[in-house]
């Protein structure tokens, strides 16, 4: 009979538990901290790199082939008018099709095929897009569209995105609680008053999280964009939708193809733009989200 | 045979014929005829699984938000089936309110939570005086009327429960029903909820289904005890609790099982 | 699966409430035994057995005692409902009656301790059926306590007016010896309270008995003089 224990402090056993416990945080720091590191690197080497070329002219002067008088107006200009038309025209079409598929839709056959198909377009390369909008946009749609331009762009950019948002704002619709949906028809409520007025608002800050994926997909995107004949080399900005023009993601593969030194600065200033464009649009969609919240 | 309850008062406010439910294979209620008598308090009685909520379900056609659901026989609201082809299940369930067992107000401030259903039907003008009638006839008012723009949320669990209850007669039913309204909550806050429905029956005809045999003792007028979807047994309060006819809900109603 | 065979989910209640009639079964029989006591004390005249009776009283006050505050706590404790419910509160009225059985059987022996010393009275034949008729009625009460014996219960009533005749025929009887013996004043006033005593005790068995009926088929059964003045079911409060 072995004797009784009355300590509290931990048995051999349990020390050998905690050890390999902690081997296995170890490891997971590390995992983490490759990633970290990659990045912070990363974003050293750009900073370095480009932002003593962020000038003014930078920022107002069109690309050229002389470094000195080059900058990304046209690029960025581009890019701004690239993401807004594509979230108007993907946020609507993105949050409704959820909604249908979520609320509407019956549950069968038919509603099944549809969201493994969004599903698997989630996962197509991007340069099919490319295809895609180069067929429809510029080509068969050419007198809505006007050929290679903005608003080509933007469709087909928008068509990348939503298989992402569709998911995204179904998994926020799909988190609002029944008991709010049930709470709503016991009042007396049809189904359009119950998304309009709780299943939407409460699902927004999903929603815009999902939105916030897709845009950061979407500012990246090069190969698409050329496919549908962004242009590399332009020296004005685009007026309207229907204007021809090129986006920070080509400048800056354009500029690093470059075996100047000099154009590697400005491919890396240039990136440097995208980072806080990017940035600046996560935060407006953290802002829209917290301001939703702090409502309840 | 369950003993039927013929209303004491005239017109019965709910009849039930034959009413049956099936969810996909299964027969969640078999076959029940009963009445509810107008302005009184009808507990539905019985073990886990035996169908009380999918019967109080019935009432409202909350069971239509089920896909698998199957409901057929006929539920009787002044006369009219509940169930005919013409009858609109969004009309039905204005005129026949719920509470739930968990408190579920919306994240919206107090107000907007209670003027939420009249809102839906238009921009009635008397909005204010609808809110502070309903909060006051679930004796909230006093509570909250300092902070009718605060968050629902902010409430405790008995007094957003009581604000579900002041959200649902906000659209004045005329039927309110009751599921399991007081197990989610303490012993303090469910004596509250029983005395405010013993209040609300002046008004409104009240169904509660509870699993807490002292709760139907002591707030119910008749008392209806279901077992595995059939009703065995329906009476009087008194009589179920003192002497009930059926040894199946002696059985029940001593403890003996469930 | 019926309600029975999936195991009583309160066999610790069913073995409070057992024991609780146990309780209630060795109060009444002590009882019983104190009245045949008392009235075979009475029948030999025997003042010391009278005594140890009348000392005895002291136990079935405390079992009294014992069974009200056990009931109290099951009510307080378990909420009983329907049959439960009917035991348990006629639980409490049956022991009450039962111990005012007991006084009456002490009362027959303080009636037996002082006939010891008085002059002997000529046997008065109903006297001996009275207390036979008593005792069995109160016998055959607690028999359909323990039996849940509603038909038991109700003979138990009827023979009520039996020992009213016996305890008139009694007064009758000693009546007319105190008149034609003056001397005998003081053994017959005796049987005559022991008369009365027995006419109680079969009185309190009645209501031993219509307390069965309750607990049994839930009716509320009242007797007088041998009829039933009263049978009603347990009525809810909206019975038309």
């Amino acid at each position: 009979m072995s004797p009784e224990r009355y300590s509290l402090a931990a048995p051999p056993e349990l020390v050998a538990r905690r050890r390999r416990g902690q081997v296995f945080q170890y490891l997971c720091l590390s995992a983490t901290l490759v990633g970290v590191v990659t990045l912070v690197v990363l974003l050293a080497d750009v900073l370095i790199d480009g932002v003593t070329w962020l000038s003014a002219t930078f920022f107002t002067e069109f690309p050229s082939r002389i470094p000195a008088r080059a900058g990304i107006k046209s690029a960025l200009y581009g890019t701004v008018w690239l993401m807004g038309l594509c979230a108007l025209i993907s946020f609507p079409l993105g949050v409704a099709a959820a909604v249908w598929l979520e609320e509407y839709a019956r549950k069968g056959w038919l509603q099944t095929v549809i969201q493994t198909n969004i599903a698997n377009l989630a996962g197509v390369p991007s340069i099919v897009y490319g295809i895609l909008g180069l067929a429809v946009f510029v080509r068969w749609m050419v007198p809505f569209t006007g050929g290679r331009s903005v608003i080509s762009g933007a469709l087909t950019i928008s068509l990348l995105v939503l298989p992402v948002l569709i998911i995204a704002s179904q998994e926020a619709i799909r988190a609002v609680p029944g008991s709010i949906r049930e709470a709503s028809y016991g009042l007396g409520a049809t189904k359009w008053q119950t998304v309009r007025h709780h299943v939407l608002p409460n699902a927004m800050p999903g929603i815009l999280t999902g939105t916030i994926l897709a845009m950061s997909r979407a500012i990246g995107e090069t190969a698409p964009l050329i496919m549908i004949g962004a242009l590399t080399f332009i020296a004005f900005v685009p007026d309207g939708p229907r204007d021809q023009f090129t986006v920070l993601s080509i400048q800056i593969y354009n500029w690093a193809s470059r075996p100047q030194a000099d154009f590697q600065h400005l491919a890396a200033a240039a990136i440097i733009v995208l980072l806080v464009l990017l940035l600046s649009m996560n935060a407006l969609a953290i802002w829209l989200r917290n301001r939703h919240h702090r409502e309840w | 045979m369950p003993t039927i309850r013929v209303s004491a008062n005239g017109e019965a406010a709910l009849e039930t014929r034959d009413v049956r439910v099936r969810y996909g294979d299964n027969e969640a209620i078999k076959g029940i005829t009963m009445e509810i008598p107008r302005k009184r308090v009808v507990a539905l009685i019985g073990p886990s699984g035996c169908g009380k909520s999918t019967l109080l379900r019935c009432f409202n056609r909350m069971n239509d938000l089920v896909p698998s659901a199957a409901v057929t026989g006929e539920v009787l609201f002044h006369g009219e089936n509940l169930y005919a082809d013409h009858v609109d299940p969004v009309e039905v369930r204005r005129r026949i309110g719920m509470v739930f067992q968990k408190p579920n107000p919306f994240p919206k401030s107090i107000y907007d939570n209670v003027a939420f259903g009249p809102r839906l039907y238009g921009r009635p003008p008397d909005l204010d005086d609808i809110v502070e009638r309903s909060l006051r006839q679930a004796a909230l008012w006093d509570e909250v009327k300092d902070r009718m723009n605060d968050s629902a949320l902010g409430l405790s669990g008995g007094q957003q429960q009581r604000l579900c209850i002041a959200r649902a007669l906000a659209v004045t039913p005329e039927i309110l029903l009751m599921d399991e309204p007081a197990s989610a909550l303490d012993p303090i806050a469910t004596a509250k909820i029983e005395e405010l429905i013993q209040q609300l029956v002046e008004h409104y005809t009240i169904v509660i289904v509870t699993h807490n045999m002292q709760q139907a003792a002591r707030v119910s007028h008749y008392t209806a005890y279901l077992y595995i979807g059939e009703l065995i047994e329906y009476d009087d309060t008194n009589t179920i609790f003192t002497a009930p006819h059926e040894k199946h809900t002696e059985d029940y109603v001593t403890g003996r099982f469930g | 699966m019926s309600p029975a065979d999936s195991g009583r989910a309160s066999r610790h209640f069913d073995q409070e409430l057992q024991e609780l009639r146990d309780l209630l079964l060795r109060m009444a029989s002590r009882a019983e035994e104190q009245v045949r006591n008392a009235l075979a004390a009475v029948k030999q005249r025997d003042a010391q057995a009278a005594q140890r009776s009348i000392d005895r009283d002291g136990e079935i006050d405390a079992l009294e005692l014992e069974i009200e505050e056990r009931a109290i706590n099951l009510l307080a404790r378990r909420q009983p409902m329907a049959g439960d419910l009917r035991t348990l509160v006629m639980t409490l009225k049956i022991s009450t009656d039962i111990e005012r059985v007991g006084d009456h059987a002490v009362n027959i022996a303080q009636c037996a301790k002082r006939l010891a010393e008085a002059l002997p009275v000529p046997e008065v034949g109903d006297l001996d059926e009275m207390a036979d008729v008593s005792t069995e009625m109160l016998r055959d009460a607690i028999a359909a306590f323990i039996d849940r014996n509603a038909e038991l219960a109700r003979d138990v009533c009827q023979r009520d007016d039996r020992v009213d005749r016996y305890n008139d025929s009694v007064f009758r009887g000693m009546l007319s010896e105190m008149t034609r013996y003056p001397g005998a004043i003081v053994a017959a006033l005796q049987m005559m309270l022991v008369a009365r005593n027995l006419e109680r005790i079969a009185d309190l068995a009645t209501n031993l008995a219509e307390d069965v009926i309750y607990i049994v088929e839930a009716r509320t059964v009242k007797h007088h003089a041998g009829e039933v003045v009263s049978d009603m079911e347990t009525e809810g409060e909206f019975d038309q």
